[in-house]
C-alpha cells in the first residue's frame, strides 16, 4: 500500500498520457487565440494567487497563539503603505489584462472574418471561405453547404486551411454550436441567425457538440468534424453529389421532406431518446436556411415554391409576407 | 376540481422516489409523533412558530437551510454517481427525464433554499445584536418572510412526490421552458417556489436595510458599524434593486405559459435574449448578495480570532461598496456566446476583471488582519484559511473566464460548473458554516464539539478539490455541463475521481450534522464544560452581541448600549464598563403572531394550486391571506412590556454567572 502512494504524485500525468485536452490542443488559428488568452491569464494570476495561498500558510503558521515568540501586534489595524500596495497591485494586473481583453475580444470576434494574417500563418493566404449553414434541431446538427449544395446531419466536414463561415440558427429550443478544438462557440437561436468564424490548420476528427442544454437528447447531439485536405474534401463532396455513399438519403432536402428530419425522435421518460444517425444529402433546396429563421418572424412565410413552410406560425400570423431574418447585433 | 392534477401524477413507479417518500413519510410521523407524545404542540406553536424574535427565526432558517442542504447533496451524490456509471454505452440509473431534473432541482435548492436560507438565518440573528438593535425594524414582516421561504421550499419538495420538477435548469432559459417544448407541471413548481420566496426575499432585504439604517444603538455611527452589518447593508440593497427583476422576469415566463403570450417564446417576437439579460441581470447580483455576507462572516472571525482588529475597515467598506456597484454592471459575461458585439463584451469583460480588484483587496485585508496577530485556530478559523486559499484559486478561474476570448470556449463547459462551485463552497458556504459555529454558542449558550467541526472541515476542504479539480480538467477536455451520458474515455478517469470528492463530501456533512446532534446532547445532559457562561464565548468578540447573555434574552439589550467606537465591546473590555447610568426600564416589545403562519399556508395553497390550475383553490388563498391582513391591520393589540421585574432577574442571573466564570478562572 505505502509503496502504491509513491505512484500518487504521479496519478494526473498518467491520467493525461495519450489523450486530447481539446482546449490546449486546438486544432486551428482561433482555438490557438482562445487558448493563448486562457494562458495568458492563467499566468498573470498564478503571480497573485500563488503568494497569497503561501502567505495565508505562512502566517497561519507564523502568527498561531503556540508561538509566543512572534511579535503580536494587538491593536495594529491600518498602514496606508499596505492599504497603496493592496489597491495598487491588483488594479496594475487588471489593468494589463483589461488591454489584452479589448483586443482579443476584438481579434477573435467570432462575427468577424478569419484574417488575413491567420491565413496565411497556415499557409494558404487565398483559400476562399467555405460557407456552412448550421440549423440545430431536436437532437441533432443540420450543415447546408450553400454553395455546393449538398446537406449533412450530424457530421461535418470541412476542408482544412480554409476558412469557415458559419451562420447558426435553430429551428427548436436555444442550444450553443462548439467544435472545442477548433475555438469559440456562438448559440443558436430559433428566427434569429447568429455568425461565427473558424478555420481548421490541420486534419482531423474532433467533437462538436451542443453547448446549451437542450432536453432529453442533449447528451447525443453531437457531431464529429472532420478536417481533411482540400483534395480530399472535394473528393467527399463527389462522393456526396453521385450518391454512392452509405449515408446518403435517397431524397432531397427541400421544405418537405425537411418537416421528417426537423421532427423529434420519441423521449420516453426511462431512457435517453436514440440519437441520430449521420446522414448526407446530395441536394438540397436553396434558400432553406433562410426560411428556418423567417418562419419564427413575421408570421407566415414562404418558401421559395409559395407554399407555407411552418403550420406553426398560421395560428399568429400578422398577414404580412414578407420575412425578416433578424440579426441578434446587440 | 383539482385541476390537472390526477393519480397519474404520483410517480410510484419510480423506485428511488418511493424510497425517497417513505423515508420522509417515517421521518415525518416519528417527529410529529413525538411532538404529540411529549405533549409540545402547544410549546411548539406559541414559542416558535408564532414568534416574531429574530433569534428564533434565524434558528429555524438554519434548520430549513440544513434539510435543504441534506436534500441538495442527494442530488449532488446522485449527478456524480450517474456520471461515474453512464460511460461508453452504460446509460447509468438514471435516464435523462429524472436526471434533468434532479440537476435542475440541485441548483435552485442549492441557491434558494440553502445558500439564501443561511444567509437570511445570519442577518436575523446577527444585525440586531451587532448595532444593538431590540429586534428588526418590522418583526411580523420578518415572520412573513420566514414563512415564504419555508412554504416554497415544500413546495419544491412536493414536486418530488407529485407530479415532477423542471427539467431545465435552475434558472429556467426559454423557450425550452415555454409551454411548446415543457408541457408538464415541472417548470410552474420551479417559477412558483421561486416566485413566493422571492416575496419573502424582498422583503427581508427591505426589512434588514430599514433596521440597519433606523435602528442603530446610540452613539453608532456609520463608520461604527461592524463589517458583518456592512456586508448585510450592501447585499439588502442589491436584493432590493435586484429581486424585483427576478420577480418580473418568472412572472413573464408565468404567463407566457399559462395565458399564452409571448415573452420568451419562439414565435410571436418572443426573444429567449430579453430573458437572458433579465434573469442575469438578477442572478449575477445574487451571488453577490450571497458572497458579501460570507466576506462579513470572515472578517469578524479573522478578528475575532486573531486577536487584533480587522485590518483595514474602512477600505473593507469601501471594496464591499464598490462589489455593490460593479456587481451590477457585469451580467453579460453569462452570455458572451450570444453574439453580442465585440465592444459590448468587451465592456462587460473589463468590467468583471474589475470585480477582482475590491475581491482581492479584501483577502489582503484578512491576509493582514492575521499578520502579527496571536491566531488561536478554533472551528471557524479553519474555514476562513481554506477558504482563503479556495477562493483565490475561484477568482483566478473568474477572471479567466471574464475575458471573452477564453470564455469563449469554456462557456457552459464543466470548467465553469468547476468555478462557480469553486466560489459558492469555498466562499460562500465555508464563509455561512464558519458563521454557524462562531454564533451558535451565542444563540444556544453552550458550546459545539469543535473537533466534529475541524473534522467537517478537514473533509469539506479535501473533498472539495477531489470533487472539482477533476471538472475543471474535463472542462478543458470539452465536456459540457449537464451531459446525462458519455463516451469520451479522456473524461471518464476524472469523473471517477470526482464521485470518489463527492462521498468525502457526504463524510463532511455527515460530520456538521453529528456536531449538531452532539451538542444538542450535551445541552441536553447541562454537560458544565460546553455551557457558555459569560456570554463572551470566544473570550476576545469585539462587537456587541458578546456583551450579552448566551442565549440572549428575548428583548437583547437590558439597557441599550451607547456605542462608543468600532469594535464597541472590545473598547469596553479594555476600558472597563461603565456604569449603568440609569435604573432597568419595561421593554417595548412585539407580540408573537400567528399572521406568519397564516399567510404561509395561504402561500403553500395559492402556489400548489397555480402548479396545477386549480383555480378555485387560488381564489379561496387569495381571499384568506387578505382577509388575514385586513384583520391584522385592524388588531391593536400587537405589543407589550417586558417587567423590570424580569429583566433585573435575568441581569442578576447573568451577573452570577459571569462570577461563576470568573471564580473558575
Amino acid at each position: 500500500m505505502k509503496r502504491l502512494w509513491r505512484f500518487f504524485p504521479a496519478l494526473p500525468a498518467l491520467m493525461l498520457s495519450g489523450c486530447t485536452v481539446d482546449l490546449l490542443q486546438p486544432a486551428g488559428p482561433i482555438g490557438e487565440g482562445n487558448r493563448d488568452m486562457m494562458v495568458l491569464e492563467w499566468a498573470v494570476m498564478m503571480c497573485v494567487v500563488v503568494p497569497v495561498i503561501i502567505a495565508t500558510l505562512v502566517f497561519a503558521w507564523k502568527y498561531r497563539a503556540s508561538n509566543t515568540k512572534a511579535e503580536y501586534l494587538r491593536n495594529w489595524s491600518h498602514s496606508n503603505k499596505i492599504e497603496v500596495f493592496i489597491w495598487g497591485v491588483p488594479i496594475l494586473i487588471i489593468l494589463v489584462l483589461s488591454g489584452f481583453n479589448y483586443w482579443s475580444t476584438h481579434y477573435y470576434d467570432p462575427y468577424r472574418p478569419i484574417s488575413k494574417e491567420m491565413q496565411v500563418k497556415v499557409g494558404a493566404p487565398n483559400a476562399k471561405p467555405l460557407h456552412v449553414e448550421v440549423i440545430s434541431l431536436d437532437w441533432k446538427w443540420l450543415f447546408i453547404y450553400p454553395d455546393l449544395g449538398i446537406a449533412t446531419i450530424n457530421e461535418l466536414d470541412v476542408p482544412t486551411k480554409t476558412p469557415l463561415d458559419f451562420r447558426i440558427t435553430s429551428d427548436s429550443v436555444m442550444t450553443s454550436f462548439f467544435i472545442p478544438q477548433l475555438g469559440s462557440q456562438i448559440y443558436s437561436m430559433a428566427g434569429m441567425e447568429t455568425q461565427l468564424h473558424l478555420m481548421a490548420s490541420r486534419p482531423g476528427n474532433f467533437q462538436g457538440e451542443a453547448a446549451q442544454y437542450t432536453g432529453p437528447g442533449f447528451s447525443d447531439m453531437r457531431f464529429r468534424t472532420i478536417a481533411m485536405p482540400q483534395e480530399q474534401f472535394d473528393a467527399w463532396v463527389q462522393n456526396v453529389r453521385s450518391g454512392d455513399n452509405p449515408h446518403v438519403v435517397k431524397e432531397a432536402l427541400d421544405a418537405q421532406t425537411y418537416k421528417k428530419y426537423h421532427a423529434p425522435p420519441p423521449a420516453p421518460h426511462d431512457e435517453a431518446p436514440k440519437p441520430a444517425p449521420v446522414m448526407y444529402f446530395s441536394s438540397v433546396q436553396a434558400g432553406l436556411f433562410e426560411n428556418v429563421v423567417a418562419q419564427y418572424n413575421v408570421g407566415m412565410t414562404h418558401d421559395h415554391h409559395g407554399k407555407d413552410m411552418d403550420e406553426k406560425s398560421m395560428d399568429m400570423h400578422s398577414g404580412s409576407h414578407s420575412a425578416a431574418p433578424s440579426n441578434t447585433g446587440m | 376540481m383539482l385541476g390537472k392534477l390526477t393519480l397519474s401524477a404520483i410517480p410510484y413507479d419510480v423506485p428511488i422516489l418511493v424510497g425517497t417518500f417513505i423515508g420522509v413519510a417515517v421521518i415525518g410521523i416519528a417527529v410529529l409523533a413525538a411532538v404529540t407524545y411529549f405533549k409540545k404542540w402547544g410549546y411548539l406553536w406559541r414559542e416558535w412558530l408564532t414568534t416574531v424574535d429574530h433569534k428564533k427565526l434565524a434558528i429555524m432558517y438554519v434548520i430549513l437551510g440544513l434539510v435543504m442542504l441534506v436534500r441538495g447533496f442527494a442530488d449532488a451524490l446522485m449527478m456524480r454517481t450517474q456520471l461515474a456509471l453512464a460511460y461508453a454505452g452504460n446509460p447509468g440509473y438514471l435516464p435523462p427525464h429524472h436526471y434533468d431534473q434532479v440537476f435542475s432541482a440541485h441548483g435552485t435548492i442549492m441557491i434558494f433554499f440553502m445558500a439564501m436560507v443561511m444567509m437570511q438565518a445570519l442577518f436575523n440573528f446577527v444585525v440586531p445584536l451587532q448595532i444593538g438593535a431590540r429586534d428588526v425594524a418590522f418583526p411580523l414582516i420578518n415572520s412573513i418572510s420566514f414563512y415564504m421561504t419555508l412554504v416554497s421550499a415544500i413546495l419544491i419538495n412536493i414536486s418530488l412526490f407529485i407530479g415532477e420538477f423542471s427539467n431545465v435548469g435552475w434558472l429556467g432559459y426559454p423557450p425550452i421552458s415555454e409551454l411548446q417544448f415543457n408541457p408538464g407541471v415541472g417548470v410552474d413548481y420551479y417559477i412558483w417556489s421561486v416566485q413566493i420566496s422571492g416575496i419573502g426575499t424582498l422583503l427581508t432585504g427591505m426589512n434588514f436595510l430599514t433596521t440597519i439604517i433606523k435602528l442603530r444603538a446610540p452613539g453608532m455611527k456609520w463608520m461604527h458599524i461592524p463589517v458583518f452589518t456592512w456586508t448585510a447593508f450592501f447585499a439588502c440593497i442589491m436584493i432590493l434593486t435586484t429581486f424585483p427583476v427576478l420577480t418580473v422576469s418568472m412572472a413573464l415566463l408565468a404567463l407566457d405559459r399559462y395565458v399564452g403570450m409571448h415573452f420568451f417564446t419562439n414565435d410571436g417576437g418572443g426573444s429567449v435574449m430579453l430573458y437572458l439579460n433579465l434573469i442575469w441581470s438578477w442572478g449575477h447580483p445574487e451571488v453577490y448578495i450571497l458572497i458579501l455576507p460570507a466576506f462579513g462572516v470572515f472578517s469578524e472571525i479573522a478578528a475575532t480570532f486573531s486577536g487584533k482588529p480587522l485590518f483595514g475597515y474602512a477600505t473593507m467598506v469601501i471594496a464591499t461598496g464598490i462589489i455593490t456597484f460593479l456587481g451590477s454592471l457585469v451580467w453579460v459575461h453569462h452570455f458572451f456566446t450570444m453574439g453580442s458585439g465585440a465592444d459590448v463584451n468587451t465592456f462587460f469583460g473589463i468590467m468583471t476583471m474589475f470585480i477582482a480588484v475590491p475581491t482581492g483587496v479584501k483577502i489582503f485585508n484578512w491576509l493582514f488582519t492575521m499578520y502579527k496577530g496571536r491566531i488561536r485556530f478554533e472551528g471557524p478559523m479553519h474555514w476562513i484559511v481554506g477558504f482563503m486559499i479556495t477562493f483565490s484559486i475561484g477568482g483566478m478561474t473568474g477572471v479567466m473566464m471574464a475575458m471573452p476570448a477564453a470564455d469563449w470556449v469554456v462557456h457552459n463547459s464543466l470548467f465553469l460548473v468547476a468555478h462557480f462551485h469553486n466560489v459558492i463552497i469555498g466562499g460562500v458556504f465555508f464563509g455561512y458554516v464558519a458563521g454557524l459555529s462562531y454564533w451558535f454558542p451565542k444563540a444556544f449558550g453552550f458550546k459545539m464539539r469543535d473537533v466534529w467541526g475541524k473534522w467537517a472541515f478537514r473533509f469539506w476542504f479535501v473533498g472539495f478539490y477531489l470533487s472539482f479539480i477533476p471538472l475543471y480538467a474535463v472542462g478543458l477536455e470539452g465536456m459540457t455541463r449537464r451531459m446525462n451520458h458519455y463516451d469520451n474515455p479522456n473524461w471518464h478517469p476524472w469523473l471517477l475521481v470526482a464521485c470518489v470528492g463527492v462521498f468525502v463530501l457526504a463524510a463532511g456533512v455527515a460530520c456538521q450534522l453529528i456536531q449538531f446532534v452532539l451538542a444538542a446532547f450535551d445541552a441536553v445532559n447541562k454537560k458544565p464544560d460546553a455551557l457558555d457562561l459569560t456570554g463572551d464565548n470566544w473570550g476576545s468578540g469585539r462587537t456587541l452581541e458578546w456583551s450579552i447573555p448566551s442565549p440572549v434574552p428575548h428583548y437583547n439589550f437590558a439597557r441599550l448600549p451607547v456605542v462608543r467606537g468600532l469594535d464597541t465591546f472590545h473598547i469596553e473590555k479594555e476600558l472597563g464598563r461603565p456604569a449603568p447610568v440609569a435604573d432597568l426600564e419595561p421593554i417595548h416589545m412585539p407580540k408573537y403572531s400567528a399572521v406568519g403562519p397564516v399567510l404561509g399556508a395561504c402561500g403553500l395553497l395559492i402556489g400548489f394550486a397555480l402548479v396545477w390550475h386549480i383555480w378555485w383553490a387560488v381564489i379561496v388563498g387569495l381571499v384568506v391571506a387578505f382577509f388575514t391582513v385586513v384583520h391584522r391591520s385592524a388588531n391593536l393589540d400587537v405589543d407589550f412590556y417586558v417587567t423590570v421585574e424580569e429583566i433585573r432577574a435575568d441581569e442578576e442571573a447573568f451577573a452570577r454567572r459571569l462570577a461563576a466564570a470568573k471564580a473558575a478562572e
